[in-house]
């Protein structure tokens, strides 16, 4: 799907919710537990099928995951169990670096 | 997009931790999501289009700002010292509206045809019924708030925020339940400013509690600072001034450790004054308007000590800067024909980014083609990056056919020890079409010869911007919120008022 900043994405295999903060602008395949990611609007249908037991790595609450080789960065908005990934390829936890606090 | 995800996700990630409020009686982020709940079924019971607010700031603000959230109507903070007849005028484009008013406005609300309850009546609105599990607020790109500008230039406009400006906003700048459990954040401006509504967002995101000052005052400030323990604050450079130039005050302030200002422009003898009095707080200069969801630019702790020790006069001179742009934030400096301009030539101040919005009620957006929005405020880029704010084109002063920017002259005279305050003002001339005067305000105890003033800017800066007339007034004309009504400074130098000196 198309990954603007500001949408949000659902697993389809668990709770799982992420947020858009930086998307190159392609079309990208988003998994979550190897399954793939759509819109919240669309998720919980039942129809999520089975999530890959090699792909629980899990997200937390708050943190960033990008995938620097396409500029992406996404939000967990829910967390859950399943591993984040695009091509099978996991994202990657981003070390932050807050800002001075400015208002 | 919504805003109340940010506090869904504070409930789920630190729901226990009071968010809003004094520490002994405030609102847990738990509490605080179960009354937006009940605050937003009353306002759908009402079939309200809009939550207008008009009172001072308080717990019930954030509550307000998430109720409508969730409700799905905007956020119309409305600045309560407004003359009745601009009041009436706002108040008649919101007839839909779900009104929260302070006690002494409940009348000129009745008068509209708004029916209001006060900020304690809504608390207790929210507070009462099933305040369970919501349905999840629409992915919309509604209009989360509007705000309408201080209107120092022109008629006030109401600039549209969407939730996706604000949500961006904080997710460019904030990080997730970063702050500690013992951080408190003050905030002091009111609920009409663009820094009031950026405040809860950020700092309940961020996991900091907040406090509002219902109204400012220097010692009351100071008070609340040391009795919740208050880690970050938020002022003008007003209300900076007057807690560094107030007689007799205990300035002590040792759990203070974030000292955040903007809004207006920060006199040097002010913030050197400020570094000096609080060495173990960390500074940080936010420069951002209201139609750019708050901070685009920031000059952080580091560069605050670097340049007040520095002994190079261009690092030295980025204590008076904005600093740099948020990551988030592209920013060009542009001539009046569009072309971009290198750093340290001075022009218009475009910028781009998720966070801006650009649009104004009734009127639509005002981005260029490419998404770049016109602050039109004037400024530049130093070598480094840092952005240099020169005061808005529209104060610009036409003497001759030379374009003159006040903040330029305003400068030199904020750096003489003996002024406090100053405002250069273009004023009518049959002449040169406009004549360049200033107005100062003598620094406390200090006595002002004009004419020496006069040279000392002609040494500084050529002939053509020195001032033709300089005069003393006791005080400048400003908004509640500091920001300087020029206006009124022109109306009261053209009316032939007396030099006081």
């Amino acid at each position: 799907m198309k990954l603007r900043p500001g949408r949000q994405v659902a697993s389809t295999v668990d709770g799982t919710r992420m947020i858009v903060v930086r998307a190159p602008g392609d079309d990208i395949v988003l998994t979550c537990g190897g399954a793939e990611m759509v819109d919240p609007a669309e998720a919980g249908t039942g129809e999520g099928g089975v999530a890959d037991p090699g792909q629980q790595e899990g997200t937390v609450l708050g943190k960033r995951y990008t995938h620097d080789g396409l500029g992406l960065e996404l939000l967990c908005t829910k967390p859950g169990q399943g591993t984040v990934a695009v091509d099978g390829e996991p994202l990657v936890l981003k070390e932050a670096k807050p800002l001075p606090a400015s208002d | 997009m919504n805003v109340t995800m940010l506090l869904d996700m504070a409930a789920e990630g630190f729901g226990d931790r009071v968010v809003v409020g004094r520490r002994q009686d405030g609102l847990t982020a738990v509490r605080l999501r179960e009354l937006s709940i009940g605050g937003a079924r009353a306002v759908a019971a009402a079939g309200a289009d809009s939550i207008l607010y008009l009172g001072v700031n308080g717990p019930a603000f954030p509550v307000a700002m998430f109720a409508a959230a969730r409700a799905g109507v905007p956020l119309v903070p409305v600045n309560y010292r407004l003359g009745r007849e601009q009041l009436g005028r706002l108040l008649a484009g919101h007839p839909g509206a779900y009104a929260i008013a302070d006690e002494g406005q409940l009348e000129m609300l009745g008068a509209a045809g708004l029916a209001a309850r006060t900020p304690e009546e809504f608390m207790a609105a929210a507070a009462d019924g099933d305040l369970g599990e919501p349905g999840e607020p629409g992915w919309t790109d509604a209009p989360a708030v509007l705000i309408y500008t201080s209107g120092t230039t022109s008629a006030p406009k109401g600039v549209v925020l969407r939730h996706q400006n604000l949500v961006s906003y904080v997710l460019g700048s904030v990080e997730f339940a970063a702050a500690g459990e013992e951080e408190a954040a003050l905030m002091s401006v009111p609920p009409y400013h663009i820094a009031a509504v950026s405040n809860v967002l950020t700092n309940l995101y961020a996991g900091r509690r907040f406090i509002a000052l219902p109204s400012f005052s220097p010692a009351g400030w100071l008070e609340v600072v040391r009795e919740q323990a208050v880690t970050n604050a938020m002022v003008v450079p007003t209300m900076l001034a007057r807690i560094m130039d107030a007689d007799g005050l205990d300035r002590s302030v040792p759990s203070l450790r974030t000292l955040a200002y903007g809004g207006a422009k920060m006199p040097p003898r002010v913030i050197e004054r400020a570094l000096a009095e609080w060495p173990h707080v960390d500074f940080v200069n936010a420069y951002g308007l209201t139609e750019t969801s708050s901070t685009i630019s920031v000059l952080g702790p580091e560069d605050h000590r670097t340049a007040f020790a520095s002994t190079d006069p261009e690092v030295r001179a980025r204590l008076y800067s904005a600093g740099r742009t948020v990551p988030a934030i592209e920013l060009e400096v542009r001539d009046e024909e569009g072309r971009v301009l290198p750093a340290g030539e001075s022009g218009r101040i475009w910028v781009r980014g998720e966070q801006v919005s650009g649009e104004y009620a009734g009127q639509g957006s005002a981005v260029d083609e490419r998404g770049f929005f016109d602050t039109r405020d004037r400024g530049r880029l130093d070598a480094g990056g840092y952005l240099f704010v020169e005061g808005r084109i529209d104060d610009t002063i036409i003497r001759g056919a030379e374009n003159i920017a006040p903040a330029e002259i305003e400068d030199v005279l904020l750096r003489h020890p003996d002024v406090a305050d100053a405002v250069v003002v273009g004023v009518p001339d049959e002449e040169w079409g406009q004549r360049i005067e200033a107005v100062i305000v003598p620094a406390p105890g200090a006595g002002v010869d004009t004419e020496a003033l006069r040279e000392h800017v002609r040494s500084l800066l050529r002939g053509s911007k020195t001032p033709d007339r300089i005069v003393v007034w006791p005080e400048l004309p400003r908004t509640p919120t500091g920001k300087i009504l020029r206006h009124d400074v022109v109306t009261g130098l053209t009316a032939g008022r007396q030099t006081v000196s």
